[in-house]
């Protein structure tokens, strides 16, 4: 069936949109108002759009970090670890590079992210690799360690004495923020974000490094046998993932905050896995996923206060989606094989 | 009352273009053994997957003792008391044997009691015609004793009909006959009708009582087996047209060495010594069989020399060179290599029959230009290999996992043996190539391997069957214990001495 990818998604996006007007109905609000308030605010004016695709870019960028693993039937969670240590790393150097020239210090800055978040998902694929520790497990441990280190540093050496509520390092410099794409408050970090699933889809779909990839993770065995050096090749899908968070950290640096603070751990990590998921670890899917959830999210203070709702509102309806893309997928499959074709 | 426990009607089952199933009939008797027969992807796995609701059937119907039955999935079919144990191994292989047994149930309470559990499955295994280890992790039982694991399981759910889709391809012939034995005397004692899939003759003509032979999809015959004969059933099998080419073994003079194994020793999964300084050197033309009971080494050989398991000592020379499985040298040696269980071992259920049999070559020209795949050469080529080697379905973008088990064994021949662009193939290690295929495969297989023999090659042939070994070898070693314990050559070789040698009891008169 040609039209199933899209009657997959679509399907359950209704759904959960029904699932969850009960629900903001049993909650006291008109579910025909709030599916309004969430159009507007994600999708209805230009104003929201912008919103929308500011909240995406990172989000884009952390789902990647679970899909390109995902390939290897390895499961990433530490999206949010490598978004910190990314976002830390970003602003060490961008300090360190105050004095250069803002191109060079923007390179600098996404470089030493892009490291600083491969080097860490790259420990976990090589501990999965070596050591057989389990990677859903020692990357989640990583999230905690990653975001201990950031406020350990940020409210200690590193602390801009000016910053009282709350505590972050200097500030990188106006001049080198990362700019907006044309007359838009979007940023660059979008452009980033679809840029690296457009790569990585390619290097997936099209490169010798993307059937490496499917052999691995099709059946370690028959790699082996090939002679693929499978280590290698986990540690280097472990990079790449883990570099697409730390860019993700690098440009909420560069182009939100200015300085790395607490607000790097804002759940981008987290809500990247769902996205991953959702949109079947698919490069290209992940864009349209990453903008829903990203509209999702610019819509949740209009939710808040036109409709009088809790503020964890939007992670039901999150919540919701993610759930029956994941059912819809597993009924799917198995009507498939009833029928005896490729599922 | 009927006599028949089941009746398939007209059962036809289309896979895209391909016909799997045209209007296929088939009555099992109770209490007794019917045989289904055919050549790889005559459609026999998916006939049975069809009977237990595994696929719902284009047309025709599924009667149960007289009465239709639909038969939606594998869940009803158990309620009616129908069992089936698949092609491949359906166990979990972390838990332990117990834990399988009791989550095989379908209706599972929600708290399960285990140790009420333990004790009711210890009782009832006593009385079952396989006793096993309850507390054995299924990880670390032979092949051998997972099928028994699958047959015991389904016989703990009282099914009166058990369908055994090629429950011996993975057993030696002594252990067959274990099998085969105790599950004829079920049916005799308790009524039990068994449907079972194979490719040996020799099993269809001891145990069962009737046969039916499936053709491309087609019935081609139903009998009793009092009134057939080998041949009779062969035909029946192909067609009329089938003749037995001898094997053409080509004197060589004397040559080099190409595969040197020196002093090699592995490790199992549990760490313990599976090999113990073992030293063998294969030269260019010549097949060294290595004979044995399995577990007692060889699948840790093949698997060091596969690159699939490091090995703890020793050399592994090819060419001359130093060898460590790297995919550089195994293409610039020509080291080739079969394992056995090609879809366990050899291939990604999930990628189509074309990247399957690109795996040796898809990072070289012309299947890859700059680092970018050219998937329209993989599939040319793939055309091409799927006819020379009678894959069917003969589209090369079908999965590799959907295609029958005989057909993915080809298709992984196809890869390891067949077009090669000019570069010579100067190993070949081989184990067991001729599990699950039928017999006009088996001489074909054997061609090609005494072909890649008589063109240069070193061919290490590891096979649990010795026949197998004494027709194809030049030289003969037995492995016990993780030691070749005896040399012999095909022309030498008495049955009883290797068989002897093979259970560990070499005697004084040892060569090592
Ligand atoms: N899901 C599927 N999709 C496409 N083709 C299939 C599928 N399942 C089976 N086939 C093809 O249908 C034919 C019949 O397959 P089947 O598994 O019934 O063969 P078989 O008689 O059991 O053979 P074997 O002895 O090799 O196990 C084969 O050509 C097989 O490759
Ligand atoms: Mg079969």
């Amino acid at each position: 069936m040609a039209f199933a990818p899209f009657l997959i998604p679509l399907t359950a996006l209704a759904l959960s949109l029904l699932l969850f007007g009960g629900f903001v109905s049993l909650a006291g609000a008109n579910a025909l108002e709030v599916y309004h308030s969430i159009y507007r605010g994600a999708f209805g004016t230009w104003f929201s759009w912008q919103n929308t695709l500011v909240s995406a870019a990172p989000l884009m960028l952390t789902a990647l970090c679970t899909a390109l693993p995902a390939r290897l039937g390895l499961i990433v969670i530490g999206g949010e670890g490598a978004v910190v240590l990314g976002g830390l790393a970003a602003a060490l150097t961008g300090l360190a590079l105050i004095e250069a020239n803002p191109w060079v210090a923007l390179f600098g800055m996404a470089l030493a992210a892009m490291l600083a978040g491969g080097l860490l998902i790259g420990l976990v694929g090589w501990l999965r690799h070596s050591r057989n520790v389990n990677e859903t497990i020692s990357s989640l441990l990583f999230n905690y360690i990653s975001i201990a280190i950031l406020s350990f540093l940020v409210i200690g050496v590193l602390r801009d004495p000016e910053t009282l509520n709350k505590p972050s390092t200097h500030h990188i410099g106006e001049t080198h923020m990362l700019g907006a794409l044309g007359e838009s408050s979007i940023h660059w970090g979008f452009g980033f974000g679809l840029i690296a699933c457009l790569l990585l889809w390619i290097l997936y779909k099209r490169t010798v490094f993307g059937f490496a990839v499917d052999m691995v993770g099709g059946n370690a065995r028959a790699a082996r046998l090939s002679g693929l050096p499978v280590g290698r090749i986990v540690f280097l899908v472990c990079l790449m993932g883990g570099a697409a968070a730390g860019l993700a950290g690098m440009v909420e640096v560069a182009a939100v905050h200015g300085r790395a603070n607490t607000s790097l751990n804002a759940g981008y990590g987290y809500e990247g896995i769902l996205i991953a998921f959702a949109a079947r670890h698919h490069p290209l899917a992940i864009v349209p996923m990453a903008i829903l959830f990203g509209g999702i999210r610019a819509a949740g203070s209009l939710m808040q206060r036109d409709h009088d709702l809790p503020d964890a509102t939007s992670l039901v309806l999150q919540g919701m989606i993610f759930i029956l893309l994941l059912a819809s997928e597993a009924v799917f499959a198995h009507l498939a094989r009833k029928r005896g074709g490729a599922a | 009352m009927s006599n028949l426990a089941l009746e398939a009607i007209n059962v036809s089952k289309r896979f895209g273009e391909l016909r799997a199933l045209d209007r296929v009939s088939l009555k099992l008797a109770k209490g007794g053994i019917h045989a289904l027969l055919g050549e790889n992807g005559a459609g026999k796995s998916t006939l049975v997957k069809c009977i237990v609701g595994f696929y719902t059937p284009d047309e025709g119907e599924v009667l149960l003792g007289e009465r239709q039955q639909t038969i939606a999935n594998p869940r009803d079919a158990h309620d009616l008391g129908i069992g089936m144990v698949y092609q491949h191994f359906t166990l979990i292989p972390n838990m332990t044997v117990l834990e399988n047994l009791v989550l095989a149930r379908p209706h599972l309470p929600a708290v399960i009691d285990w140790k009420k559990e333990r004790r009711a499955i210890g009782e009832r295994m006593a009385r079952m015609p396989f006793q096993l280890p309850l507390d054995a992790s299924v990880n670390h039982l032979a092949a051998g004793e997972k099928q028994k694991l699958e047959i015991v399981k389904q016989l703990l759910l009282d099914v009166k009909v058990l369908i055994l889709d090629e429950p011996t391809s993975v057993l030696t012939p002594d252990e067959a006959d274990e099998v085969l034995g105790r599950i004829r005397d079920m049916t005799r004692e308790s009524g039990l009708s068994v449907l079972i899939i194979t490719h040996k003759f020799r099993e269809v003509m001891t145990y069962a009582d009737d046969v039916t032979v499936l053709r491309r999809g087609k019935h081609a015959g139903s009998a009793r087996v009092s009134d057939v004969d080998v041949k009779g059933l062969a035909e029946m099998m192909v067609g009329s047209e089938f003749s037995q080419t001898a094997l053409a073994r080509e004197a060589v003079a004397e040559q080099p060495v190409k595969l040197d194994i020196a002093g090699l020793s592995v490790e199992d999964d549990s760490g313990m010594s599976a090999i113990h300084a073992l030293s063998l050197k294969v030269k260019a033309g010549e097949i060294v069989g290595i004979a044995g009971v399995s577990g007692n080494g060889q699948r840790e050989l093949v698997e060091v020399l596969a690159g699939q398991r490091p090995s703890a000592g020793g050399e592994i020379r090819v060419m001359g060179e130093v060898y460590a499985g790297r995919r550089r040298d195994l293409l610039r040696h020509g080291f080739h290599c079969l394992p056995e269980e090609p879809l366990r071992n050899a291939s990604v259920a999930r990628m189509s029959v074309a990247e399957n049999l690109a795996f040796r070559r898809f990072d070289q020209a012309p299947f890859s230009v700059g680092g970018f795949l050219r998937r329209g050469a993989m599939a040319v080529a793939a055309a091409r290999a799927i006819v020379d080697f009678k894959v069917r379905p003969p589209t090369p973008d079908t999965p590799i996992g959907d295609l029958s088990g005989g057909n993915v064994q080809r298709a992984i021949l196809a890869r390891e043996l067949g077009e090669r662009q000019g570069r010579p193939m100067n190993v070949l290690v081989v184990a067991n190539p001729c599990f699950g295929l039928d017999f006009t495969a088996v001489a074909e297989i054997h061609g090609r391997i005494m072909a890649a023999r008589n063109a240069g090659a070193a061919v290490l042939l590891v096979s649990e069957d010795l026949d197998e070994i004494l027709e194809l070898s030049d030289r003969i070693h037995v492995m016990s214990a993780g030691r070749l314990v005896y040399e012999t050559t095909p022309q030498a070789a008495e049955p009883i001495v290797i068989g002897r040698h093979m259970a560990g009891h070499g005697g004084e008169n040892h060569v090592h």
